[in-house]
């Protein structure tokens, strides 16, 4: 590890096992589907053959016949719903348009788009009972590619949707129908000068596959509505109280009548955000008056749920001899799926956050295709922007023959610059990630073998902070209880478990976390957006500060000494030695002991809507081989970088990043939507689709940068999406590197190489 | 093998203990153990073979459980997960999953352990490389596969020193 200034911690640094462990090697933890409910019927979800289609007609009537089945749902059993807008956690949804994803309203607008959905006494029956509705298509042109989609003669999804132009200087948007819908632009200074500044200028356009989070865990929902009109959903979710919101919107249900109890959840990435089987579980349930349970087959959770935007941008960047970035201008388009709302925004903000500039433009567009409506996806939106700016820069560098890293570091994002919105730079650590790529022994080491290449690049991703709350009560064994509205998606409880025993001065074994439902802890947004350890942290600290002050409190009364001449240390409480001279000393187990006859037990409770999160930078190094028989790009080494802040759980934060470069290598190499001319999705399935599997990787190296965050107890900064970031363009560098051929989209797949090595006819 | 009315009836021996249950003709192994017998332990992640986290051992021989009717467990021998620890004690392999972080979300843990027991049972030292291509039937994607192979060579040397 590489630190400055750090702290000595005593729990803050080490990896114990988690808590949740043993649960989880045995088999015995309790995920969404594991739930088993008396009378639960199953749950299961007609959709739609056609990518594009206006819905006739549809009768249900011989499935809602058939022995078993109990009830059929459609879309016009949800309430009618108006334009409006609802936080999600990370994204926003309009629940007009999330109605009518969750059951297509008057037409479907992708493969896969849900249309109807049955219960019945067993899943075999509710699956028979599907192919007995009847629905009327008329099929309409489809449109899959985000460029085409832009065109005025594309088919048009959303007759009613006008561009929002977010653009100063841009032309207002006419008055007819588009896909596009929205329009964002950020400016800095004056790029036009900035480009005559410039001795060289490299514009390139890169287009990017749609991903999906792959996680192994399908969408799954367990709902009972009670006949005295409370709702209880049990499902594998990022954030409960998101889901509750969610379901409380589309059934026009108050808040306050939905529980959520988030079950153990089997990976998310982002994908688990949305909600698509929980308000139709819900309906099916109030038609019943018994628990429905969901779960996707695979083929639905990749065509109907996730992915990414596929992206088509174009960068242009100008410098000078020295390596000094003179301007840079971006033009994203990133496709939204069927309803608007992709990621694009955080695309414009990301693409050049790793360097200070002075003159930046960069255009965003935000397009409907009929594709399934994208969810957010581990830095969503960054790695597609910051692919295209890194490659460019990769020949920008070759151009000005100039070292890879000295360009960055030439340029780099310091403390007190600002980025391309204008605002102000924290204490980052750009600079010190840059250097230790620069000094690290795979750089410096020589490339050896025909084919082989090398490539770097780096990766920016802003973290959130938003609102988490949590309990905490000392039992009188010395123990603590620690209440958590943070769902644990790989590691929460430990970390958070581990930030808490430390300010207390205990062992990570000492507390006992548990992650509970929103009817038992305070408002928590979702575990994402690198935040959890970020804001979980904050909240335990704080309810650490409020026991040590209670702690020394009733230390004052048990001794009959003032307040002020107790302190709490090393994990207990110190008062003046007493008349016989004798120290004044409780152990944290000891005063806990006393507590009942002092006073009582004490519980605290604490909320943190700190926005002081601090933003993570990584630098990746890999070197690849490339088949020029196969085409098949082998990855022979890999060393990931990143100023990690502070690493609560350094193995964890390890998983992390070895995790999110796994996946980036998907992105670069296999992973890929395949579209048919019609708009079907023709991959549906785990291998086709392509996700690595152990054998196409080599042990990820990591190297854990610490340049604490200032705006936290602990020095944490959010490690867990930024390593998604840097893997596709550094594995495209690598590849032009090793065989001289510059690719310009991703996943470069073994044919997309070797059309390029072939022989043109 | 009975057929009923109401299914059909199989006898089996799961984790060593005689089980008969009633399945119907189209329910796989997975959905048997899951839905009728109550063992969750098997996760469903593809139902297709592609991700393995439905990994158990039929006869001693690994299968995804997804892939195997019911009715063809008559008269086997199944383990799962769940017969994996002994007593108190965790399989060397479950230890060292939890020792060297080699889980996130857990949910393909089940599969990778049985998986991985099976591994083990036919070669007990395996390279790194042995050991990805045996795992390349058990798909992660919170790892990056890291840990988990590190994991498993871990407990391979201790299982193994041991004999």
């Amino acid at each position: 590890m590489v630190s400055t200034e750090k702290p000595q911690y005593r729990v803050i640094g080490t990896s114990p096992v988690r808590p949740d462990g043993v649960d989880k090697v045995t088999g015995r933890a309790e995920y969404g589907a594991d739930i088993k409910l008396e009378g639960l019927l199953y749950g299961a979800v007609l959709r739609s053959p056609h990518a594009h289609a206006v819905i006739k007609r549809i009768d249900t009537s011989k499935a809602a016949a058939l022995p078993g089945v109990k009830a059929v749902v459609i879309n016009a059993d949800f309430p009618a719903q108006a334009s409006g807008d609802l936080d999600l956690g990370e994204g926003r949804a309009n629940p007009m348009w999330l109605v009518d994803n969750v059951l297509a309203g008057s037409k479907v607008l992708y493969h896969g788009h849900a249309v109807a959905a049955v219960a019945a006494t067993d899943l075999h029956v509710a699956e028979d009972a599907l192919a007995l509705i009847e629905v009327e298509y008329e099929v309409l042109p489809a449109v899959i590619e985000v460029r085409e989609a832009m065109l005025e003669t594309a088919p048009v999804l959303h007759p009613e949707l006008r561009t929002n132009v977010r653009a100063r200087g841009a032309p207002a948007a006419a008055d007819r129908p588009t896909n596009v819908a929205l329009h964002m632009r950020v400016e800095k200074g004056d790029v036009a000068a900035g480009f005559a500044e410039a001795d060289v200028v490299i514009e390139r356009e890169f287009t990017t596959s749609q991903f999906h989070q792959g996680y192994i865990e399908p969408q799954n929902a367990t709902a009972f509505w009670n006949r005295d009109g409370e709702v209880t959903v049990w499902t594998s979710t990022q954030g409960a109280f998101s889901v509750r919101d969610q379901v409380a919107a589309l059934l026009k249900v108050g808040v306050g009548h939905i529980k959520v109890v988030p079950m153990e959840i089997g990976g998310g990435f982002g994908g688990k955000i949305n909600v698509y089987l929980e308000p139709v579980a819900a309906l099916l349930s109030r038609k019943t008056g018994r628990p429905v349970k969901m779960w996707m087959p695979r083929a639905d959770v990749i065509r109907a749920t996730g992915p990414t935007s596929s992206t088509f941008n174009r960068v242009k960047i100008g410098a000078k001899k020295d390596g000094t970035i003179t301007a840079i201008h971006a033009y994203l388009a990133y496709a939204a799926g069927a309803y608007p709302g992709s990621s694009v925004g955080a695309g414009v903000s990301c693409a050049t956050a790793p360097y200070s500039l002075d003159n930046v433009l960069i255009d965003g567009f935000d397009v409907v295709t009929n594709t399934p409506k994208t969810a957010a996806y581990r830095a969503p939106g960054a790695p597609a922007s910051e692919y295209a700016v890194e490659a460019t820069l990769d020949e920008v560098a070759e151009a000005l023959e100039m070292d890879k890293m000295d360009l960055r570091l030439k340029n780099a994002a310091k403390e007190g610059a600002t980025n391309a919105m204008g605002q102000p730079l924290a204490k980052i650590g750009a600079v010190e990630v840059m250097q230790a790529v620069k000094s690290h022994p795979h750089y410096t080491s020589e490339i050896q073998g025909e084919d082989i290449g090398r490539g770097v690049a780096m990766g920016f991703w802003f973290n959130g902070g938003m609102e988490t709350s949590s309990s905490a009560t000392v039992y009188q064994d010395g123990t603590v209880g620690l209440v958590l509205g943070s769902t644990d998606i790989g590691g929460t409880r430990a970390s958070l478990a581990m930030q808490l025993a430390e300010n207390l001065g205990l062992t990570m074994e000492d507390i006992k976390p548990q992650v509970v439902d929103t009817d038992t802890v305070g408002y928590t947004a979702v575990t994402g957006g690198s935040r959890t350890t970020f804001a979980g942290g904050w909240v335990a600290y704080d309810l650490g500060e409020d026991i040590k002050k209670r702690l020394v409190d009733r230390a004052a009364r048990i001794w009959s000494v003032p307040v002020d001449q107790v302190r709490y240390e090393d994990g207990g409480v110190s008062g003046p030695a007493a008349e016989d001279g004798s120290a004044r000393r409780l152990s944290f187990q000891e005063i806990a002991g006393k507590l009942q006859g002092s006073g009582g037990l004490i519980a605290v409770s604490a909320t943190s809507r700190r926005n002081t999160q601090g933003a993570a930078f990584a630098g990746h190094i890999v070197d690849v081989h490339v088949d020029r028989e196969t085409g098949k790009v082998s990855i022979l080494r890999y060393t990931a970088i990143q100023d990690v802040g502070t690493a609560i759980h350094p193995a964890y934060v390890e998983g992390q990043i070895q995790g999110g470069v796994v996946q980036g290598i998907g992105m670069a190499l296999n992973e890929e939507y395949y579209y048919d001319d019609e708009g079907h999705m023709l991959n549906a399935s785990l291998l086709d689709y392509r996700i690595p599997v152990a054998n196409d990787v080599p042990m990820i190296e990591t190297v854990l940068v610490e340049v604490p965050n200032p705006g936290h107890p602990y020095g944490v900064r959010g490690v867990g999406e930024v390593p998604i970031v840097p893997p596709q363009p550094a594995i495209r560098n690598a590849v032009a590197d090793a065989i001289g051929v510059k690719l310009y989209h991703t996943p470069m797949t073994p044919a997309r190489i070797l059309d390029e090595l072939l022989p043109r006819e | 093998m009975t057929t009923t009315e109401d299914g059909i009836l199989i006898r089996t021996t799961i984790n060593g203990d005689p089980t008969t249950f009633l399945a119907s003709q189209r329910d796989s192994l997975l959905e048997a153990l899951r839905e009728r017998l109550n063992m969750t332990g098997s996760k469903e992640g593809c139902n297709n073979g592609n991700c393995g986290a439905c990994s158990v051992l039929l006869d001693g021989r690994l299968v995804n459980s997804c892939l195997v009717l019911a009715a063809e467990v008559e008269g086997a021998r199944v383990d799962t997960i769940e017969g994996m620890a002994e007593g108190e004690q965790l399989h060397p392999l479950q230890r060292a999953f939890l020792e060297e972080a080699a889980l996130q979300c857990g949910i393909c843990t089940p599969g990778f352990l049985v998986a991985s027991r099976a591994l083990l049972a036919e070669n007990p030292r395996p390279t790194e490389e042995e050991a990805r291509f045996w795992l390349a039937g058990n798909l992660c994607r919170c790892t990056g596969y890291d840990k988990i192979i590190r994991a498993v060579l871990k407990a391979a040397g201790e299982m193994d020193g041991k004999r």
